[in-house]
């Protein structure tokens, strides 16, 4: 709010060459950057709209756009198969990874659980381990349980996996509550259930949508491990699934840039719909 | 178990707030309900806790046992020794993965850690509006997006027609064109900066940010003692941006040694093994040449690479 309040009190500068030479010495890098960052996609967006089988050039709008691209990555890559499947992977994982995350964090901020540190210790050494670290084993121990090839051969590990960022994020939430706020409630006679449900809850909503936010990327840009432990590209993620699109179609620039266009756009949405909070809420996720 | 201690007093209870009274009945009645709550506390913990040690825990645990053991995956595993360890320094390909891995760190934690300070230290006081607001935002996009999908489009970005030889081209450079991947010479700085374009907008966004709460009276001051631009960035800029740099160094150091995604959809760790890193190594050597034990080995030297690397960075934002 108070930043708001300086914005529309800052004067509007105008006329002085020197104060805008300032202005373009301090925007120009920030504008390269955003280039960098912008023009790779835009490639892929021209490219997806020249003729398919052609050798497109790297960025230049096509005479005649050929929209019907993106309608023969989507059958040709069986898009509605692999978008299906992702949407059952991500129900499977982000609502049970964000309430076990969220009940932990709450345990370990604000209960005294035996062995608490160490606990919260060794979930924290488990946000260095690389993914590719125990895949390996991963792969035998769901082919014990008679998993391989289905869905839940990823939906398993990966809330394991994202245990110690979510127990990380939802503890420093929960860290920072009022405790004061606790013991009013057990004064009035509340279980911990209640003290939770009734005030903590609520007031953690920022949190847990951030951190549903993260989850839902986290799932549905995961490639190694249905790549591992899917061997039918039809029920992996879509990450997963581009890989073997990439192969089937590697000569096919358009299609190629196509399909993946349309395997990103979820991602983009999310950002666009979620900016605002998403940026903000990421970074001070970061710093914590 | 340690008995409850009969009066736990909250511990950020905000001085001058309503203090309850902890009288008679109420208070045992607490000391009471301390003492039950402890172990049911542990419920809350227990899934994520079971999940973590079923998942990752566990199979770091097998990581360690296959690494002693040469095994096909199929038929009997038979001790190797240190064997899978051994190789891991003496053999070129393995070692060069690491090497690989190291020199990622350049382009995944350097130039972005880099060019983000230099681009925040020139913008320094961006006041909140529609262009920061856009300019985050675009910034931020290679960040969200599948690192498969970044892999997809640099290749097409890298091809022979793609837009670096095209720009090469325009700018009189054609000796210079060539199929970037496929270089033996430049494949590996070619991906490389894939993993600059990933991660040079979080590292911006997160270091304008918090140069933006850096207070600019501390730039007033040391501008009134004399000190020029380099000296204010070196006393003011850089101390106040410690937990940041942190935080963006950490995260791109392990993106850097754990990279898996980008370089096994755009080189596959070729030419030859020119851009092979740990974990697409891992990955072949565990299902496409069947050598578990020398796999899991590589995979704990990663894990504890990976640790090695973040525990002096992790201290070096702690000291306060």
């Amino acid at each position: 709010m108070t930043q708001l309040a300086t914005i529309r009190r800052a004067p509007v500068i105008r006329g002085s060459r020197v104060v805008r030479g300032d202005r373009i010495t301090r925007i120009l890098p920030l504008v390269l950057l955003m280039l960098f960052a912008i023009v790779p996609l835009l490639s892929m967006f021209t490219a997806a709209l020249a003729p398919q089988g052609s050798s497109p050039p790297g960025l230049s709008w096509p005479a005649h756009p050929h929209w019907g691209n993106f309608a023969d990555a989507w059958t040709g890559a069986n898009l509605f198969a692999l978008f299906r499947s992702s949407v059952l992977i991500v129900l499977g994982v982000v609502p049970a990874a964000v309430a076990m995350a969220t009940a932990a964090g709450y345990g370990l901020a604000q209960l005294r659980v035996p062995g608490g540190k160490i606990i919260y210790g060794v979930l924290l050494a488990g946000l260095t381990i690389p993914y590719e670290a125990l895949i390996t084993p991963l792969y035998y121990d769901i082919q014990s349980l008679g998993l391989l090839g289905s869905r839940l051969a990823v939906v398993l590990p990966l809330i394991g996996l994202l245990m110690p960022f979510g127990v990380f994020w939802m503890r420093a939430h929960f860290v920072n509550a009022e405790t004061a706020l606790t013991e009013a409630g057990r004064l009035d006679g509340g279980s911990t259930w209640q003290i939770f449900r009734r005030i903590h809850l609520p007031l953690a909503k920022p949190a847990i949508s951030a951190l549903t936010i993260l989850f839902f990327l986290a799932t549905w840009n995961q490639y190694l491990l249905p790549l591992v432990l899917i061997d039918d590209p039809a029920k992996r993620t879509v990450a997963g699934g581009l890989g073997a699109f990439q192969g089937q179609y590697g000569t096919n620039t358009a299609l190629l840039c196509a399909g993946s266009l349309l395997i990103i756009a979820p991602s983009l949405l999310v950002l666009l719909v979620f900016q605002r909070n998403f940026v903000k809420a990421l970074l001070q996720g970061a710093i914590r | 178990m340690a008995p409850a201690p009969s009066d736990p007093a909250p511990r950020d209870m905000a001085p001058g707030g309503p203090v309850p009274e902890l009288g008679g009945s109420a208070g045992r009645l607490r000391a009471r309900r301390a003492r039950n709550r402890q172990w049911g506390a542990l419920l809350w913990v227990a899934p994520a806790l079971l999940c973590y040690a079923a998942f990752v825990l566990y199979p770091l645990g097998q990581s360690i046992q296959y690494s002693f053991y040469n095994w096909d995956g199929i038929g009997t595993a038979t001790p190797a020794g240190l064997a899978n360890w051994q190789a891991i320094f003496t053999q070129p390909e393995l070692l060069s993965a690491i090497t690989h891995a190291v020199e990622l760190i350049i382009f995944y934690t350097l130039f972005p850690v880099g060019a983000g300070l230099a681009a925040a230290t020139l913008i320094r006081e961006l006041k909140p509006g529609p262009f920061s607001t856009i300019s985050r935002t675009i910034l931020f996009i290679p960040q969200v997006l599948p690192l498969v999908a970044a892999g997809v489009a640099w290749t097409w970005l890298y091809s022979p027609d793609g837009l670096v030889n095209q720009i090469l081209r325009v700018l009189g450079l054609s000796g210079t064109t060539r199929a970037w991947l496929g270089d033996f010479t430049f494949a590996l700085p070619a991906v490389g900066v894939i993993g600059v374009w990933v991660m040079l907008g979080f590292c911006t966004v997160l270091l304008l940010s918090g140069i933006g709460k850096i207070d600019p009276a501390l730039y007033e001051a040391a501008g009134l003692d004399g000190a020029g631009r380099l000296r204010q960035f070196r006393a003011v800029t850089l101390p106040g941006l410690r937990q940041e740099l942190v935080v963006c160094t950490t995260f791109t150091v392990v993106a850097a040694l754990a990279s898996f995604d980008i370089i096994q959809v755009s080189t596959q760790g070729g030419p030859g093994y020119q851009t092979m890193v740990p974990g697409v190594e891992i990955y072949r050597l565990t299902f496409l040449d069947q050598r578990i034990g020398q796999a899991s080995a590589l995979a704990v030297f990663l894990t504890v690479l990976v640790l090695l690397v973040i525990w002096p960075i992790q201290r070096l934002g702690r000291t306060d």
